[in-house]
């Protein structure tokens, strides 16, 4: 009964979003924390609940209206979107996970924003500076996040799971941010941007499929087995990378 | 009136270069062999009714454009250094 009622779609969405907010919001923490320890907390907590309210509008006004495009051009566009949007994130983790591309660094972030912002002049009143480098930290960062949680969740007709997960990764980031007081240097950042990235592919090769009136057989019990595939394509790429480095290092030794 | 007009094709600009940055970006290729899988697989399922194949296609196809964009980057990387 159970896992009738949780199929593997809803297991993919739920983990992708949850992930995909996560990674995105320890990102804009550490933007947040640089401003308010750099230029003082008001403005900074004024950018971030803006932000906020301007994504959850994006929410509230495109994912109802997307529920009413007709399923089969729903599937294609949004399956459009996912497969090259899971494609560039795999595509970065795959590089960094293989040492050609620079890992992502939450404390070079802060320190590099916290010095950016030194060098502005700091009014009495509100700062604008601060109001607008956290709004545009937390929108930019969390723009992704909503056009996850709108094209999974109206592909899959679950809008409002979808943004509940997202609500609980943020509030988890936004809590365990605040009790360390500290950007998250420790979470493995591109070990989640891979799954994100293995997962919104999967989902984007299905949802195309599906537009296409490609027939799945076994329905979306195929989710699980394009995870697998993507996931050892994507093993099998960092692998050769590594290799290749490495020959590449013994030839030029 | 003008003032209201430019500042909607400011707005409609904005929205058409994120859209752009979000899409294509860094990664042109990507979009490209996206869009090339998606007319292979239309062909192969809705001109010859052939659902194993558009199957298989699909999958293979995004795998092998993964794997090129991920060759790209690596050629790129070398040449860098």
């Amino acid at each position: 009964m159970f896992a009738a009622m949780v199929s593997s779609s809803v297991v993919v969405l739920v983990v992708a979003v949850f992930l995909a907010s996560t990674v995105e919001m320890v990102e804009a923490l550490t933007i947040v924390l640089a401003v308010g320890n750099t230029r003082g907390w008001r403005s900074c907590v004024e950018g971030t609940a803006a932000a906020f309210a301007c994504l959850v509008f994006l929410v509230a006004a495109f994912g109802p209206a997307l529920v009413r495009v007709p399923l089969v051009t729903l599937h294609l566009v949004v399956g459009v979107i996912l497969l090259i949007f899971g494609m560039q994130w795999l595509r970065k983790s795959i590089l960094r996970a293989s040492g050609l591309k620079e890992k992502s660094d939450e404390d070079k972030r802060y320190r590099s924003t916290v010095e950016r912002l030194e060098t502005l002049g700091r009014p009495d009143g509100r700062d604008g500076v601060a109001f607008a480098v956290a709004f545009k930290g937390v929108f930019l960062e969390g723009l992704e996040v909503v056009i996850t949680v709108i094209t999974l969740g109206t592909s899959a007709h679950r809008l409002a799971l979808a943004a509940e997960v997202s609500v609980v990764a943020v509030v988890l980031v936004g809590v365990t941010g605040a009790a360390v007081a500290k950007q998250l240097t420790k979470v493995p950042e591109n070990a989640m941007k891979m799954s994100v990235g293995i997962l919104l592919t999967s989902y984007g090769t299905f949802w195309t499929g599906e537009g296409l009136r490609v027939h799945w057989p076994g329905g979306d019990t195929w989710l699980a087995l394009l995870v697998g595939i993507y996931f050892l394509v994507t093993w099998l790429l960092v692998q050769h990378l590594r290799r290749s480095d490495l020959a590449l290092n013994e030839v030029s030794r | 009136m003008s003032a209201e007009r430019s500042r909607a094709i400011r707005a409609l600009k904005a929205f058409g270069r994120f859209w752009w940055e979000f899409l294509v970006g860094d990664t042109p290729e990507i979009t490209v062999a996206v869009m090339l899988v998606v007319g292979i697989v239309a062909f192969c399922r809705i001109v010859w009714q052939l659902n194993l194949l558009a199957l298989v296609a699909l999958v293979t196809l995004c795998a092998v454009a993964l794997g090129v964009s991920v060759h790209r980057a690596q050629k790129a990387a070398k040449r860098g250094t």
